[in-house]
């Protein structure tokens, strides 16, 4: 398949023009103080229901099989419940894949 | 006041470190973007030019697919904004939390840097968010995601391909890094938490539903569930000032 590299860097430079101004917008245009305490714990709350939507249940589906995506969720949250850190979970949690997917006879 | 010239290098530096830990989390996941588009036969510059100018996980690799499969403009903007538009909420969250006196510029640079992991950081912080701590947050990351796809687009084709593979879960294993240590020492946000979870495994598997495309997936369910724990656990204001 023939690329069109002029094409490419346009979409791209569109890409991270509208990835900019959904960072942007809020931050550069709206300075007041929100007192509500409803609007206030919806804030608190957004982060963490927001990158739980985005890996349950997608990480189960990151890897060659099923069941390799499954014992990385299950030493990453081990990991994470004792605070081991971001780059010792991703790291035990991608070897736990590499493991599994080795039984499994799958490479 | 005057203050002693050093405290920009300071606050600065500290950023920097604290953002450390996210920087190595992310060359593991941008090597794995640089490799997915070098196998899918674009030149090594193509996904380093998306990683320096777009800056976002999900986001990028959902647009490069579709750039590959020739979609049209209107559906790769659609699909950016779906996915990206959490950053909207986390950008309006953080205007509660910077200085009061950071300037429009200082604002209109640091926004590129607002990430899932930066967010989730610097939301954590107890003090007001200077712009040289938050400059810091973001340089350190910025060029972990930079160097990981240079590395992933030039490199990554010897790694065996079972480490290919096994790469493809240190994305969903750092949020996962992001999210239990709060939600273990507060109950309430492991409720939202299980409740966002369970909501995308209904809107994932149940026929019908399914059909929701995996971005608005993501808008409903957490807007549903930090929704819910707004009403029903409201946080304390002494807590929202700690932001733990």
């Amino acid at each position: 398949m023939p690329l069109d590299y002029s094409r490419i860097t346009f979409v791209v430079l569109i890409m991270a023009l509208v990835t900019y101004l959904t960072r942007a917008l809020p931050l550069l245009f709206f300075r007041r103080e929100i007192t509500r305490p409803l609007i206030r714990s919806f804030l608190y709350y957004l982060p963490y229901a927001v990158l739980a939507a985005m890996t349950i249940p997608n990480i189960l589906y990151s890897t060659s099989s099923f069941y390799s995506g499954l014992a990385a969720l299950a030493v990453g949250l081990i990991l994470s419940f004792f605070e081991k850190g971001l780059l010792l979970t991703a790291l035990g949690a991608a070897l736990a894949a590499f493991a599994l997917e080795k039984l499994l006879g799958l490479y | 006041m005057r203050r002693p010239k050093s405290s920009f290098s300071i606050y600065f530096s500290e950023g920097f470190q604290d953002g450390i830990p996210i920087a190595l989390g992310y060359i593991s996941v941008s090597f794995a973007f640089g490799l997915a588009a070098i196998r899918n036969g674009l030149p090594s510059w193509v996904p380093l030019f998306i990683s320096m100018t777009n800056f976002t996980s999900a986001g990028q690799f959902a647009g490069m697919d579709l750039l590959l499969a020739g979609a049209g403009l209107l559906e790769i903007v659609a699909a950016i904004l779906v996915i990206n538009i959490r950053y909207m909420l986390m950008s309006f969250s953080l205007t509660q939390k910077i200085s009061k006196r950071m300037r429009f510029w200082q604002r209109f640079v640091l926004s590129f840097g607002i990430t899932d992991e930066i967010f989730a950081l610097a939301s954590q912080r107890i003090q007001p968010l200077k712009p040289a701590y938050l400059g810091g947050l973001i340089l350190s990351p910025y060029l972990g995601w930079v160097l990981g796809t240079l590395l992933g687009a030039t490199a990554g084709f010897m790694l065996p391909p079972a480490w290919r593979s096994a790469l493809g879960v240190a994305l969903y294993a750092m949020f996962i890094a992001i999210i239990i240590p709060p939600a273990k020492k507060y109950s309430p946000v492991f409720v939202v938490v299980i409740i966002a979870a369970a909501l995308s495994c209904v809107l994932r598997y149940v026929p019908v539903l399914s059909t929701i495309s995996g971005g608005w997936r993501i808008i409903i369910c957490a807007l549903a569930a930090s929704g819910a724990g707004a009403l029903f656990c409201p946080v304390s204001e002494a807590r929202l000032r700690l932001r733990r």
